[in-house]
């Protein structure tokens, strides 16, 4: 009981707030990226437009996909919160396939692309979604081998102060990551279809 | 500080948060998304709506996912929120406020 009061406590510490200014200027690194979109989205230079390359039911898809997935991993924080071990290894297994899921969508968003002959060197419209886009992606990809590491942490050591301090973390990470890609589904696909 | 906390009620996050959360989101989502498939509405209207719904989706999730402004940081954690906050909009309104004009004056 003691050891779950001090569990409790942790979650409060100045680390998290620690991580929570990191995140703060994460969204000012995606600020920066965005403008850089918003600036370039009409430079085509006779490459193909945002309208004719994006598909909204892909992007919808996608969208879903990582919601679902910060859904599950607000609920393994709450069994986290209750030190319920295999529920939480649970959620965030769960979480990690939507994960991969997601990621695995967006590479092959990418490849095609790239195929088709759109790559980042097509034209400046194409240089600045990749790179707000991909930078999102390898967010995504930093977030999946954290999160398996912290499976693997739990698994062995189980839920004790110290990981609940860096699960907190992760979870503020993950609905940071899907509040960027709720600006990226909205600017990037919905109004490139819109616009094109 | 410290002493003052004993009397305060410990914050945790509930499972009816992430519920209500989830559900608002995915609601929020579809509508966008219909918004534009559907072509309820055009031009500047169709841009200002999805966009007021981007918004309304990320004060919901910073509500109800991150839980902004509940725990005993939340002091700190909003004066940081709200300094990005004034970062972030000088930066991207700035850029294209000064991009657009230049594109402007380029041309002709």
């Amino acid at each position: 009981m003691t050891e779950h009061a001090e569990i409790q406590r942790e979650v409060h510490s100045k680390t998290v707030l620690g991580f929570w200014v990191y995140v703060m200027t994460d969204c000012v690194l995606f600020a920066t990226l965005f403008a850089t979109y918003a600036v370039l989205h009409g430079n085509t230079f006779g490459g193909p437009s945002a309208k004719e390359l994006f598909s909204a039911s892909f992007a919808l898809g996608e969208t879903l996909i990582l919601l679902t997935s910060s859904f599950t991993c607000g609920l393994a924080m709450l069994a986290a919160y209750r030190a319920k071990k295999e529920q939480m290894l649970a959620w965030f297994g769960i979480t990690f396939l939507l994960g991969c899921a997601f990621l695995g969508m967006e590479l092959h968003e990418f490849s095609d692309f790239v195929k088709e002959g759109n790559s980042w060197q097509r034209s400046g419209f194409l240089s600045s979604f990749f790179t707000l886009v991909g930078t999102h992606g390898v967010h995504i990809t930093c977030g999946l081998i954290w999160m398996a590491v912290m499976m693997i942490q739990v698994g062995i050591r189980g839920i004790k102060p110290v990981n609940f301090k860096r699960l907190a973390c992760l979870s503020l990470f993950w609905h940071f990551l899907d509040v960027v890609w709720i600006l990226i589904f909205t600017i990037v696909y919905l109004m490139g279809v819109v616009n094109g | 500080m410290d002493n003052d906390i004993s009397k305060q009620e410990r914050w945790q996050p509930s499972l009816k948060s992430y519920i209500v959360g989830f559900i608002l989101s995915i609601v929020l989502t579809l509508a966008a998304y219909f918004l534009v498939v559907e072509h309820m509405l055009t031009g500047l209207a169709l841009v200002a709506s999805i966009a007021f719904l981007a918004v309304l989706q990320i004060v919901v999730q910073l509500l109800f996912f991150l839980h902004l402004g509940k725990d005993e940081n939340a002091y700190w954690d909003l004066h940081v929120f709200f300094f990005m906050l004034s970062v972030v909009l000088v930066l991207v309104f700035g850029s294209i406020w000064i991009m657009y004009h230049l594109n402007y004056s380029m041309k002709i």
